[in-house]
């Protein structure tokens, strides 16, 4: 293997070698309360290079290191949703961790491996690959979730996260030696041609192995009912670090699902559509009735995002070019969305500090109308409402769930969504006509610079030039696999 | 560009009134819309001289507006005779209704939002004209529909007034209804809805069947009879009539605008736009004709016995709309069409000088409650009487006649000429003009001479019935109308004086021996007749008597009012005594509203409460506030597994684990 070989692995070695660079930066610079704010920028910027080279690759795919990492269509949409998800997430954060006195360097370099991490995962084409990229990603996540050290609330997140991330990481190896042992390989297309042949047709082990498997993937993307840890990680994390979680792991995570079911075992559809059918209805039903009793705004997102990505699943579960496409711009405009709320729940600050309650928002509409018709939109296009974006990406993924005759998939699917749009609903009823509460501090130049993209996009989104590259890259994506 | 203002500029203006009425005040809005209204009035004959003496029709494409699959419409303005007959109409009575109206709302404080209205109409009635294809048509259509809506219901603190809006609302729905599904049908049998390539397109059709509603039927009969059912809502027809007589709840000027010359015309007028179609259909051409002669009689003897100033020539108004459904219904669409013309003129000039009359009394409609007004207000009585006799179609053959003499004559001939069976149109329409001269002169009878019943009566019912327009005069006597209220008047007489002389020859004239026809270069293309449509010539050629039976209609309708009302005034009293069964059904309109009391409404009200009580309130209602409060309850479950201990976590976790591994060996396992 020459150097120039790795030429398609430029991305991953920027982000990697920023993040090695950055750490030396770090420690030997002078402590101070916010020593990461250069760092934070030099982390952006390598992100952004990231994502400039990853445009910039030829679109043929290509395998590295015996097929365990492939570059393809699919991967670099994946990669570039990952990218922009950690580059605004840690562009929210420097406010919000100046105001604590806690904008460490640590902060960037872990987002930068945890991104590594991902990158890694969404790019994994083979069993190995797959854990490291996995571990890599999980392990920096628990030390951000509890990033904020003298919190009790951050400390326990981060200790709870790190317990059922280590259960799940358990059941997930167990499950990659069960395949390992009844296929004798690692690397998923060798995989899935043993899966597709006559003699692992109804493998028990086989099937034990690819369940143990998904699990642990479950739990990365939280589907019920491996969800347990989110929303109380949510509420404990800093809340930029919510705001991290929420978008750019769980974009790695359901391409590595992608990778497993459609790259690994096409051979076992029925086996993993049912897992992933059961997986979607219990998270799209639980995420939009748990969602309605909650008081943090947080939690409720917490809640909002596993019931997200249970509509997410209903697109994959379809198992065809279409349902991929449908998961693909799922998660990109659930990406954009997600980081717009964030944006708005880290400007809810008040004199004494910042506030999470829902009830917080009282009559916001009378005293910040411009944020509080941000949320309404990003509240409307999250309850799926037309012409908004959300709108659309639930559309895509019902239509692959009824083009496969998934019906019951799409019935619960809308219906789910009709009772989410109560909570997304109430919270607009509380913004505009309930008496106003405090007003908040004004919002800052970051955030409000990612609600008006946000907003701008997810209210344009109907527009050709617009929508229309983003749901042609998602086709040329989905394209990748073979079905 | 002349097209384009004439269109535009009352939108403009009830863009200006409507939107910045309240900024600029009510003179200024009055002004603008009554100058843009005169403007495009004057611009009308322009092009009315231009298309119909000089023979240049055109077609403006304003903008493409929906092109879907097959569906292709533009918005376009399609200026032939027929548009140019109408634009003249239209124009010419809105803007001196306009003009009016400045006097007659004088004392309104909405006075902006009428004349926005007003215009609002104007320009929804032109897009209707200048339809270039049935889409825009329906829109104007539909646009006149709310405008008439809105203007009904102007006074909408008065409850009465807001039951005839929604009446009118509701009624016109049936027709429209129809009118929808012919679009539909022209749509689904020739994949186009655009005028010139549905007429080109229609005889390929003729004699053909399609399924409908599960019958076989004849196309081109199914989709005219389906088309003239609107015309029939618009325009008042037998049995679809009944939001007329209450839409005069509307202001005077309303009545006199939409519900006489313009808005209840547009059936008439589609059916002639659609002459190509419709000659197509004969059966379709039967129906039509029949229902003209029904309303046309049954309106009349309905208007014999009213006592509303406004009802009577509104129930006149129902019955000159079905003599031109029976010209076009014979196939004589330019005799119809002249009707129209010449009615607009005078039914508007009898709608005005009413409205001056009601004026002058101080809000009171009652003729019972008036008499010997002719000294009073001696320009009204002078205008209302000139509207009479064009109305009942005074005139001496080949010398003069006033406006009705012409048209009403024509359509009358054509009837005989058209060979009904036993003659049934001809007889009713004759009986019908005996009966509208005996109403309309028992109105100017009753309202002019005899004496005076007003002067003890009007002061307190008055004040109590018509609170919102009270003008609030200290004077009792009734009073002339301001010179601003009596200009449109004379206007309007005048054409009622002169529209029949003047243009006979055009609009219906034949040559004579052979030598063209005036009426066809004056119409071109804009209307067409089947080859063996011959009515306008055999209308020539019938017996002497038939041209003097209307005459001898009038004239006893004439003498016998003069009995009834000035000669033996207890005679009325008497007759209806005498014929009380007879009179009671003629004053309560046939009991048509009661029919439909019984037949619709109030099985609707039935369904709606029961729907609303058992439908809505238990099941809907209980159905929602169960599942809120299942959902509730829900919710509270399922937030009990989140205790925030670990082990509970992973213990769920595990129990997931377990559960899709047992569902896999049990389901999934050896099943491929």
């Amino acid at each position: 293997m020459t150097l120039a070989s790795l030429s398609p692995l430029w991305p991953e070695l920027i982000v990697a070698g920023a993040a090695m660079l950055l750490l030396m930066v770090g420690v030997f610079r002078p402590e101070t309360d916010n020593d990461g704010e250069a760092v934070g920028w030099l982390a952006i910027l390598a992100l952004i290079g990231a994502g400039v080279v990853i445009i910039q690759q030829p679109t043929a795919s290509q395998t590295l290191f015996d097929n365990a990492f492939v570059i393809d269509g699919f991967g670099r949409f994946m990669k570039l949703l990952v990218l922009a998800g950690s580059a605004v997430a840690l562009l929210l954060a420097f406010d919000d961790f100046r105001d604590h006195k806690h904008m460490k360097f640590e902060y960037p370099v872990l987002i930068l491996l945890a991104t590594v991490g991902m990158m890694m995962m969404v790019s994994a084409s083979d069993l190995i690959s797959l854990y490291l990229g996995l571990e890599l990603q999980s392990l920096a996540l628990y030390v951000v979730a509890a990033f904020r050290r003298d919190d009790v609330r951050s400390s326990e997140a981060g200790l709870k996260y790190f317990v059922l991330g280590a259960l799940s990481s358990g059941m997930l190896l167990y499950g990659a030696s069960l395949v390992y042992g009844f296929t004798g390989s690692t690397s998923f297309p060798v995989i899935a041609g043993i899966a597709k042949s006559s003699v692992a047709a109804g493998n028990i082990g086989l099937i034990f192995g690819l369940v143990f498997l998904m699990v642990g993937i479950a739990f990365k993307i939280s589907a019920v009912p491996f969800h347990m840890w989110t929303p109380d990680v949510y509420e404990g994390a800093p809340t930029p670090v919510t705001a991290f979680f929420a978008a750019a792991p769980k974009i790695a995570a359901m391409a590595l699902l992608c990778r497993v079911t459609l790259g690994a075992f096409p051979g076992f559809t029925a086996q993993w559509q049912q897992i992933i059918v059961f997986l979607s209805l219990a998270s799209m039903l639980l995420g939009a009735f748990a969602a309605i009793g909650q008081t943090s705004i947080k939690r409720l997102m917490a809640y909002s995002s596993i019931a997200n990505v249970g509509f997410a699943l209903v697109g994959l579960s379809a198992h065809s070019a279409e349902g991929t496409q449908g998961v693909l711009i799922f998660m990109g405009v659930y990406l954009v969305m997600t980081l717009g709320v964030f944006a708005c729940i880290l400007s809810m600050r008040r004199q004494g500090g910042a506030v999470d309650t829902i009830d917080d928002l009282a009559g916001l509409s009378k005293h910040n109308l411009p944020m509080a018709m941000t949320l309404l939109v990003l509240m409307f296009s999250l309850a799926g409402i037309p012409p908004l974006a959300g709108f659309f990406s639930k559309w895509y993924v019902f239509l692959a769930a009824v083009n496969a005759n998934l019906w019951l998939l799409a019935v619960v699917g809308v219906l789910a969504s009709v009772v989410g749009a109560y909570y997304y609903l109430r919270i607009v009823k509380i913004m505009f006509f309930d008496d106003a509460a405090e007003p908040f501090l004004p919002v800052r130049a970051k955030a409000l610079a990612v609600m008006a993209v946000s907003v701008v996009f997810v209210l344009f989104f109907v527009l050709p030039f617009i929508g229309g590259p983003i749901v042609e890259a998602a086709t040329a994506a989905a394209k990748t696999f073979r079905y | 560009m002349i097209y384009t203002a004439i269109v535009f500029l009352p939108l403009l203006g009830a863009l200006i009134a409507g939107l910045f009425g309240r900024i600029i005040g009510p003179r200024p809005a009055e002004l603008v819309t009554t100058g843009f209204m005169l403007l495009a009035a004057v611009l009308s004959w322009v092009v009315f001289v231009q298309v119909g003496f000089q023979h240049t029709t055109a077609k403006v494409q304003l903008m493409r507006w929906i092109t879907s699959g097959d569906l292709e419409v533009s918005w376009s303005l399609r200026i032939d005779t027929l548009t140019a007959v109408m634009l003249v109409v239209v124009n010419t009575v809105s803007s001196l209704v306009h003009l009016y109206s400045i006097g007659y709302m004088e004392e309104d404080p909405h006075r902006q939002r009428f004349f926005a209205y007003l215009s609002l109409f104007t320009f929804a009635m032109l897009m209707l004209v200048t339809a270039d294809n049935l889409l825009q048509m329906f829109f104007g259509w539909e646009g006149v529909g709310l405008a008439s809506y809105l203007l009904i219901g102007f006074w909408y603190k008065k409850p009465s007034a807001n039951a005839a809006a929604i009446k009118a609302f509701v009624v016109n729905r049936v027709g429209d209804f129809g009118f929808a599904l012919g679009i539909f049908g022209l749509f689904a049998v020739f994949k186009t809805i655009q005028l010139d390539a549905v007429f080109a397109a229609a005889p390929g059709a003729a004699g053909k069947t399609f399924l409908f509603l599960g019958y076989d039927v004849d196309i081109m009969t199914t989709l005219c009879l389906l088309l003239f059912m609107g015309a029939m809502g618009k325009s008042a027809q037998f049995l679809l009539h009944t939001w007329l007589p209450d839409a005069m709840e509307g202001p005077t000027p309303v009545s006199a605008l939409i519900h006489a010359a313009t808005m209840v015309t547009a059936g008439v007028f589609m059916v002639a736009r659609l002459s190509p179609l419709f000659e197509l259909a004969p059966q379709a051409l039967q129906v039509v004709t029949f229902v003209g002669a029904i309303t046309a009689f049954f309106a009349a003897t309905v208007g014999l016995v009213q006592n509303d100033i406004k009802r009577v020539i509104a129930y006149s108004t129902c019955s000159q709309l079905g003599y031109m459904f029976v010209a076009c219904g014979v196939g004589a669409y330019s005799a119809g069409i002249f009707h129209l013309f010449t009615h607009a003129f005078f039914k508007a000039l009898l709608f005005l000088g009413a409205g001056s009359v009601i004026h002058a009394m101080h809000h009171e409609q009652d003729m019972r409650r008036m008499g010997g007004l002719a000294s009073k207000i001696r320009i009204t009585w002078a205008m209302m009487l000139i509207g009479t006799l064009a109305l009942t179609g005074v005139g001496i053959p080949h010398f003069y006649g006033f406006a009705g003499f012409h048209s009403k004559d024509a359509i009358i001939e054509a009837a005989y000429a058209a060979h009904t069976p036993n003659n049934y149109a001809f007889w009713l329409l004759v009986i019908a003009a005996f009966m509208t001269s005996f109403y309309s002169w028992r109105l100017m009878f009753m309202t002019f001479h005899g004496p005076a019943r007003w002067a003890h009566v009007h002061d307190d019912h008055a004040h109590h019935d018509h609170k919102d327009d009270d003008h609030g005069h200290g004077a009792h006597e009734p009073h002339e109308s301001p010179p601003v209220m009596l200009i449109p008047l004379a206007i309007l007489a005048l054409g009622a004086m002169l529209a029949g002389g003047v243009f006979t020859n055009a609009f219906i004239g034949v040559g004579h021996h052979g030598s063209a026809d005036p009426y066809k270069a004056f119409w071109g293309a804009a209307i067409f007749e089947g080859r063996d449509n011959h009515i306008l010539h055999a209308m020539h050629d019938i017996p002497g008597w038939v041209g003097f039976v209307p005459c001898i209609a009038m004239l006893a309708g004439l003498a016998l009012a003069y009995l009834y009302y000035i000669l033996a005034p207890w005679l009325p009293a008497a007759t209806a005594k005498a014929f009380k069964p007879l009179y009671l059904f003629l004053l309560n309109k046939w009991y048509v509203d009661e029919l439909y009391d019984f037949l619709f409404v109030r099985p609707s009200l039935w369904i709606g409460r029961a729907l609303w009580k058992g439908g809505d309130g238990a099941v809907i209602d209980g159905a929602i506030d169960g599942t809120a409060g299942g959902v509730i309850n829900m919710t509270n479950r399922v937030v009990k597994f989140q205790t925030g201990y670990v082990y509970t976590y992973a213990f769920w976790m595990l129990t997931g684990v377990a559960a899709i591994i047992t569902w896999v060996m049990l389901n999934g396992g050896g099943a491929r």
